[in-house]
């Protein structure tokens, strides 16, 4: 988890002919978390998953531009995908253990990277575990299914399998609209733990969770990065009229 | 564009709220210069007595402001606008507190006569009374122009009474029996100014509210 740049250079998608995301260019400081914020269909989402690629599953789906971590551009047809998701952590916005015990949950990942050692893979899954704070929660039914915690520990379990691989980037898709609210407060509280060893990049639709969590917020509409910069300015003062009125709940 | 109905008509009633302040607040100014002017003690003694509703709205704006911000959750220009009726609303009543006040001067001067004419008191007052009108105005209008006008018209108030007090400084010098009255319209003259300073407080909060930097109007 080295320090390294993470950035996004006049970046567009298209789906077909539509053009999704157009060209955003925005970079994401190292240990902070990012919220991107708009209305729905304003290419938010898009525009994270083509972060680590997941845009390619797509039919029809097109990127321009460039992401670069560090001195890798992952746009670049030669990017090992399955390397690049080491690295890039993704949480969805419902949780999605897989159908196994929750420690393999955690060692899974690790395992299909090569770690063989039995006792290797027991600290990572204790440390994934603890980092989640649901270590004292499940310490003693580690072999039990994923899918018979409730909510919000699933979605801590899914964050914690993705710090398995020691990504450096975290993205979230919504990672807390599924959840009631001491769910979603445990959520916001592991997210502000965690940024102080990775980059979170985190797409919400709760504008109060994005003031809450982040340290600089994106609005996005239509397709463009409207307005970037400091949470704390963009919820008192934000420089573009579209921006306050998309925060104040005027339109979207 | 979607409307919030419900904080719509919260930000709304602020306003209407603040107007009516303001409307009291230059009334009470208005009738404490007349009742010195004519040393009425009567009519001073009723400007006393209205005060407390002028902080009763005082108390109904941050009680609603409260409502707002834990309701609604507003932010950017509609969380600065409740912020800015709360601090509005304390100036208002402080101004409310200083024109009464004068009224005081005048039931602390029954039975006696103006020893002098009051000089340019009732000049000064009326100017204060005109910042007192446009700094409502420039909330309600979100008028920057108009509240930066409010610290042209406070430098012409400070002018004025250090004027006034230079006169009232040689008038006691010459007439060591009037001090007493002398030193209450040297009071009344520093209650005028205060509320000036309050009018441009709150063309402050207007520049606030609508460009979200504060300015230092009261220099």
């Amino acid at each position: 988890m080295s320090a390294q740049s993470f950035y996004t250079k006049e970046l567009s998608v298209y789906y077909g002919e539509k053009h999704a995301v157009k060209r955003v260019s925005m970079d994401f400081p190292e240990r902070q978390v990012v919220a991107l914020i708009g209305p729905s269909g304003c290419g938010k989402s898009t525009f994270l998953r083509s972060l680590n690629r997941m845009n390619d599953l797509i039919s029809g789906a097109r990127i321009e531009g460039k992401v670069w971590i560090g001195d890798q551009n992952i746009i670049d047809p030669s990017t090992d995908v399955v390397q690049l998701r080491q690295r890039i952590g993704m949480v969805w916005q419902r949780p999605n253990p897989f159908h196994k015990s929750i420690y393999e949950n955690i060692a899974f990942g690790p395992r299909y990277h090569g770690v063989r050692n039995r006792k290797e893979l027991d600290e990572i899954v204790e440390t994934c575990l603890r980092k989640t704070a649901l270590w004292d929660e499940v310490k003693d039914r580690l072999n039990q299914s994923g899918l018979a915690l409730s909510g919000g520990q699933q979605q801590r379990l899914c964050i914690a399998r993705s710090l398995a691989v020691q990504p450096s980037i975290l993205l979230m898709d919504e990672p807390a609209s599924a959840l009631d609210p001491v769910s979603t407060a445990k959520i916001e509280e592991l997210i502000s733990e965690l940024k102080q060893e990775y980059t979170i990049v985190i797409v919400t639709h709760n504008m109060q969770q994005a003031a809450r969590v982040s340290d600089r917020t994106a609005f996005f509409f239509l397709g463009d990065l409207v307005e970037y910069d400091d949470t704390q300015k963009m919820f008192t003062n934000p420089s573009k009229k579209s921006t306050d009125d998309y925060i104040s709940g005027r339109f979207g | 564009m979607v409307t919030r109905r419900e904080f719509d008509i919260g930000l709304e009633q602020l306003r209407n709220m603040l107007v009516e302040m303001g409307t009291k607040v230059e009334r009470a100014l208005a009738e404490s210069m007349n009742a010195l002017e004519n040393l009425d003690v009567e009519a001073a003694r009723a400007i006393v007595k209205d005060d407390p509703e002028i902080n009763r709205i005082e108390e109904t704006i941050s009680d609603l402001g409260a409502k707002l911000i834990a309701t609604q959750q507003p932010v950017a220009k509609d969380l600065r606008r409740i912020l800015v009726a709360l601090k509005i609303s304390s100036d208002l009543e402080r101004m409310g507190d200083l024109s009464v006040d004068i009224a005081k001067v005048v039931i602390r001067l029954e039975g006696q006569a103006l020893l002098r004419p009051i000089g340019d008191l009732p000049q000064i007052a009326m100017i204060v009374r005109t910042m007192i009108i446009e700094s409502i105005q420039s909330y309600i209008d979100e008028n920057v122009d108009l509240a930066y006008k409010m610290a042209k018209d406070d430098d012409q108030v400070d002018a004025m009474y250090s004027q006034f007090l230079r006169e009232t400084f040689t008038y006691m010098a010459d007439n060591p029996k009037s001090v007493a009255q002398t030193m209450h319209m040297s009071f009344v003259g520093r209650y005028i100014e205060r509320i000036a300073d309050h009018a441009t407080n709150i063309g402050e909060s207007v520049v606030f509210l609508v460009v979200g930097k504060r300015p230092d109007l009261n220099q």
